[in-house]
């Protein structure tokens, strides 16, 4: 019987928001991992084994065992890993809080701004609207605090932070600007920059707008 | 020590997501009031309690609510640690793949709901009943994987991938009732198909989920209310 191979592996796309999540928990907690850039036209025979149930990435191998699907992701790396900050908090009910708000990001954000960055005309300014609803509600949640986690920089802080880089993109492609709109959400965007993780984790806007940009002339545009 | 005021849950009972927090609450042998949620028109409890999906269940505890059915039951299992039996399992890579599976549950079985209930095509509902039997067979051998030979997901115990796959068992029952078609085989799917009862004859979940002939009569009452606020008269 094989042993299985020691050590924390990501399987993960350079572009995703999701596996930056797990960047981002992985940094915070110091873990030495190996990341592995997946080619999503040609998946590896590793990623399609780790994850036979829907063939995405990211998913970590921790000791040979595979976990996926991101926010799940980065709960386990919060339990399994101390390191010197808690991803989650300790009270069950800041933890049900915490985890409510990260779910939402997963719901809304992601396909929302994929519809803003696929639509065209009508569909496009119904796009913005929407998303620009979901970022000011985001706003109310984070208020006047830090981070989403108050003091904290937690689970929603590392579920909505790889879509700041975003932010150009959608504000290049939609017409508004989310400084305008959600002064405090932007505010928060820079403020966890100075967070060493994050800053190692996130892309400059420009590579995700060329890359959007090349995307929408090929789909959208034609 | 939690008192019965303590603790309320809002929500109706038809409602598999409302079961989910019940069947938890009850496992861990917790007393709540049950405030039942008029289905026609939203509380202002409900609006002012959830107002991102203004959406049943809602969990009140000392007050606070708590929101989102999978998130009440992990909550549940969090601040009662200490009764009962545990929900989730104690090892974390365990915990994170009943997470997996009960985030599978959810994104594979509501929505082929309304699709086989309602007034789709021939064509659509065929899909909607094929991935929906393709979804059950998955989690047999999910079922085969973590029971061990036990008898629930969890082991001896119902645990949390239990309850978010035996919240949906009425309804399933109803829909076969409904849309004459078959969910719970025995031929395609042994396993499940007795965990489906030996789930649903629990002490903790035999007075939460409905009888099928009342989920069929409330489905009944929704799709008549459905299509009269449908009609071109109104």
């Amino acid at each position: 019987m094989a042993v299985p191979e020691k050590g924390v592996k990501l399987l993960d796309s350079w572009i995703s928001p999701f596996g930056q999540r797990c960047r981002i928990a992985l940094a915070e907690k110091e873990v030495e991992y190996e990341y592995n850039e997946e080619d999503l036209s040609k998946k590896s025979d590793l990623l399609l084994k780790s994850n036979p149930v829907h063939k995405k990435i990211p998913v970590i191998i921790h000791d040979g065992k595979s976990i996926c699907e991101s926010l799940i992701i980065v709960e386990y790396i919060d339990e399994v890993f101390p390191g010197k900050t808690n991803i989650l908090p300790s009270d069950p009910y800041a933890r049900s809080h915490a985890r409510f708000w990260a779910d939402f990001v997963d719901k809304k954000v992601y396909d929302s701004g994929s519809k803003l960055l696929k639509s065209k005309g009508k569909e496009l300014e119904e796009a913005n609207k929407e998303l620009i609803g979901i970022f000011k509600t985001l706003e109310t949640e984070l208020g006047e605090k830090k981070y989403f986690g108050d003091d904290a920089f937690g689970l929603v802080d590392i579920a909505f932070a790889p879509f700041t880089s975003w932010f150009y993109t959608f504000e290049a492609f939609g017409g508004f600007s989310v400084e305008e709109e959600c002064p405090k959400l932007a505010a928060w965007g820079k403020r966890i920059k100075e967070r060493e993780s994050v800053a190692k984790s996130l892309h400059e806007p420009s590579k995700v707008y060329d890359l959007f940009s090349e995307i929408r002339k090929k789909f959208v545009d034609a | 020590m939690a008192t019965k005021q303590d603790v309320k849950v809002l929500g109706w009972s038809a409602s598999p997501f409302v079961a989910r927090a019940r069947i938890a609450l009850n496992l861990k042998g917790i007393e709540y009031e049950f405030l039942n949620e008029d289905l026609g028109r939203k509380s202002d409890l409900l609006l002012k309690s959830n107002p991102v999906y203004k959406k049943v269940p809602v969990l009140f505890h000392g007050g606070k609510p708590v929101c989102e059915s999978l998130l009440i039951v992990q909550y549940i299992d969090e601040v009662w640690a200490d009764s009962g039996l545990p929900i989730l399992p104690a090892d974390a890579y365990d915990r994170a793949v009943a997470r997996f599976w009960a985030a599978y549950i959810d994104d594979k079985l509501p929505n082929q709901t309304p699709v086989l209930l309602g007034e789709a095509d021939e064509a659509t509902k065929a899909e909607a009943l094929q991935q929906m039997s393709a979804a059950l067979q998955q989690l047999e051998e999910v079922f085969e994987k973590c029971s061990e030979g036990k008898s629930f997901f969890g082991g001896d115990t119902i645990g949390y991938v239990d309850i978010s796959l035996g919240s949906y068992l009425g309804w399933m029952k109803a829909m076969e009732k409904i849309a004459g078609i078959k969910l719970l085989d025995e031929e395609k799917i042994p396993r499940l198909v007795k965990w489906a009862e030996r789930f649903c004859s629990s002490d903790a979940v035999k007075e939460v989920i409905p009888e099928v002939d009342q989920l069929v009569e409330f489905s009944n009452v929704l799709r008549a209310a459905f299509n009269a606020a449908a009609s071109p008269s109104n």
